[in-house]
């Protein structure tokens, strides 16, 4: 037996979350004394796993797969996890595996948690920790099948180094052309030089309490001196303050970044269920009885207006100093 | 064309999550039942499609007899018919593999489903369909545009969007961004009245397997009360941030 994880990349570097994936698959190999072979899409660093306790990568390399398609990929993965007697996966919450690994979790017929906080207690009746209602309840969840499939959310596991001696070996999943036919991209669009929002350790995020969208310079500049992502509350989406793919909330994006900075935002429930797992919140709010208060570790009472330029300029001094 | 829509039913948004005494069931005293807001955007293109093209819409939901009056809304928001197949759901693989069997005789165009339901958080049952019926899918759908033969469809990927191009029969995840916001469709009092009369078929459920066992929920752990800094003395947040959440 064996683990797989499908480690995914950023701009050709493997990512954060294959580090984090690999981190957890590695502990989870040590508790049933087995390995864990990573699948990767022509990384250009496969090896920068090894640090993570990956005993092999499995690199493709084949042109057809250069671009993400989840049917190839899947069968991909699932000829690779034959290939090591793998029995787990282990996959991120990106949204290239969220679309995969159903594909996968149906023809094996096993089980799939996903949105996972933590390894199995006991790896005899595997019993895994999960996210459920929008982050407002944890739920315990036994996999009862010999092939199990686990994704992993963002930011539960962290990055834990286990160096081990790996190998890079060259794979050639056996893939269909007219599953590369079926569904075609014809376009990608990314925002290019700024932090993706899923990916960030420090995410800025503004309201409605910020007036209107002539009022996001300071926002950004906050970001930018903090190496962070924006977001926005949903009416701020809504009514085309920014973009929608800055959305956070239960009916937006979900993370859980480091540090969440929330200005001019009331904390609605349905904002919180998007966003309270991150690890430290910062509020700023004019408001004292702003309910985010509540949910925050950090907090600040104030005009934003006059607080945001404030903190900028502190940040900047300690930038300067440290 | 037939359009069918993967219908899951979900406590309101707001609504304050408990359990049972023995911490093993979600506890529905007092919640209020809704359509899962991702479906809510998938109805809604589907009802543009149907009133563009002259499409049938068809509903299906795995659940109880108590979800039948969002089920209706449904019907009062424009679609044809509805099936319920009449179990509660043991686990995600149970529901999809419910839907998969129905699907075995029918002959839907385009299948829309939402990208998660917002209680369990899956993410997975239309997925799943998709395996065990071999219909191709598209997830996380922020765009949908079919012209005769030719499907355009818009992803929403890491940091950005990807467009597709892929033909009919499809599933789709949909998510916010396949409508827009105001041109959701909520009843309206005509559509109530014709819904009662709209047909609502209940389906045995088949055997199927399990593949999870929820075992007990628990509420996240308290947060400690927030520590507030003074608007004046911001070198002291800033040290907080950097000695003792260490983020900065
Ligand atoms: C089905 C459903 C789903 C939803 N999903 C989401 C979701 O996914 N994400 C989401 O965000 N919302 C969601 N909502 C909306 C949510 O209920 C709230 O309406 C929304 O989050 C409020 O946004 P806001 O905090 O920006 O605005 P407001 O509630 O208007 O709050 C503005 C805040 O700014 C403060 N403020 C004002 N002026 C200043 C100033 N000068 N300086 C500092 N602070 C100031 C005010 O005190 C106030 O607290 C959903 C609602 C529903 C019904
Ligand atoms: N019980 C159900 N009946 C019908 N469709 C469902 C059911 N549960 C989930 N779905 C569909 O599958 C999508 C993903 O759900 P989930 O895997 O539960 O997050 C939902 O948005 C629905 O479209």
């Amino acid at each position: 037996m064996s683990i797989i994880i499908y480690a995914e990349q950023s701009g050709g570097k493997i990512n954060k979350s294959a580090k984090e994936l690999a981190s957890y698959a590695s502990a989870l190999a040590q508790k049933l004394n087995t390995e864990v072979a990573a699948v990767s899409f022509g990384a250009e660093d496969p090896e920068s796993l090894f640090q993570y306790g990956v005993n092999k990568v499995l690199n493709v390399t084949d042109e057809k797969f250069s671009t993400f398609n989840a049917k190839a990929y899947a069968q991909a993965l699932m000829q690779a996890a034959e290939q090591n007697e793998g029995n787990i996966l282990v996959v991120s919450s990106s949204n290239d595996s969220l679309y995969m690994t159903p594909l996968i979790a149906g023809a094996w017929q096993s089980a799939y948690v996903t949105q996972v906080i933590s390894l199995p207690e006991n790896v005899e009746n595997f019993i895994v920790k999960r996210k459920a209602f929008s982050n407002k309840a944890i739920a315990h969840v036994k996999l009862t099948t010999d092939k199990k499939i686990l994704s992993i959310a963002k930011n539960s596991f962290g990055l834990k180094e286990h160096p081990v001696e790996g190998s890079v070996e060259n794979f050639s999943p056996q893939v269909d052309d007219s599953v590369f036919e079926e569904i075609k991209v014809v376009k990608v669009e990314k925002a290019s030089g700024k932090v993706p929002l899923s990916d960030a350790e420090i995410v800025v995020s503004g309201g409605r309490g910020l007036k209107g969208p002539e009022n996001w310079g300071m926002i950004e500049e906050l970001a930018d001196l903090l190496g962070a992502a924006t977001a926005c509350s949903k009416p701020v989406a809504d009514m085309g303050w920014r973009p929608h793919t800055e959305h956070v909330g239960q009916t937006g994006k979900q993370i859980a970044p480091n540090l969440y900075i929330a200005v001019g935002i009331s904390g609605a429930i349905q904002h919180l269920a998007g966003v309270n797992s991150s690890k430290n919140i910062l509020v700023i709010n004019i408001d004292p009885e702003a309910p985010f208060f509540k949910a925050a570790d950090y907090g600040v009472v104030g005009d934003a207006f006059e607080v945001v330029p404030k903190l900028i300029e502190k940040l900047k001094a300690f930038k300067q100093n440290s | 064309m037939k359009i069918l829509l993967l219908l899951s039913v979900v406590p309101d948004t707001t609504s304050k999550i408990n359990f049972t005494a023995d911490q093993t069931e979600f506890d529905k005293t007092g919640i209020q039942f809704v359509i899962n807001p991702h479906d809510e955007f998938g109805l809604t293109k589907a009802m543009q499609i149907k009133e563009k093209t002259g499409a049938e819409l068809h509903v299906v939901h795995v659940g109880p007899q108590m979800n039948e009056s969002v089920i209706r809304k449904t019907l009062a928001i424009g679609a044809d018919k509805a099936f319920r197949i009449d179990v509660e759901p043991k686990d995600s693989f149970f529901s999809a593999y419910q839907l998969a069997e129905f699907l075995k005789d029918k002959d839907y165009d385009l299948i829309i489903a939402g990208k998660e339901s917002i209680d369990y958080n899956g993410g997975m049952v239309h997925g799943i369909v998709s395996a065990l019926t071999g219909i191709k899918f598209v997830n996380a759908v922020t765009g949908l545009n079919i012209e005769g033969d030719k499907v355009t469809v818009e992803r929403e990927i890491e940091g950005g969007k990807e467009t597709l191009e892929t033909s009919l029969p499809l599933i789709i995840g949909g998510q916010k961004g396949l409508v827009k916001e105001e041109e959701l469709r909520i009843p309206n009092m005509r559509g109530i009245m014709m819904a009662r009369k709209k047909p609502l078929e209940v389906l045995p459920a088949v055997d199927a397997p399990v593949m999870t066992e929820y075992v007990k929920f628990e509420k996240p752990p308290q947060k400690a009360a927030v520590k507030l800094v003074d608007k004046d003395n911001l070198d002291e947040l800033i040290d907080l941030l950097h000695n003792e959440a260490k983020v900065i």
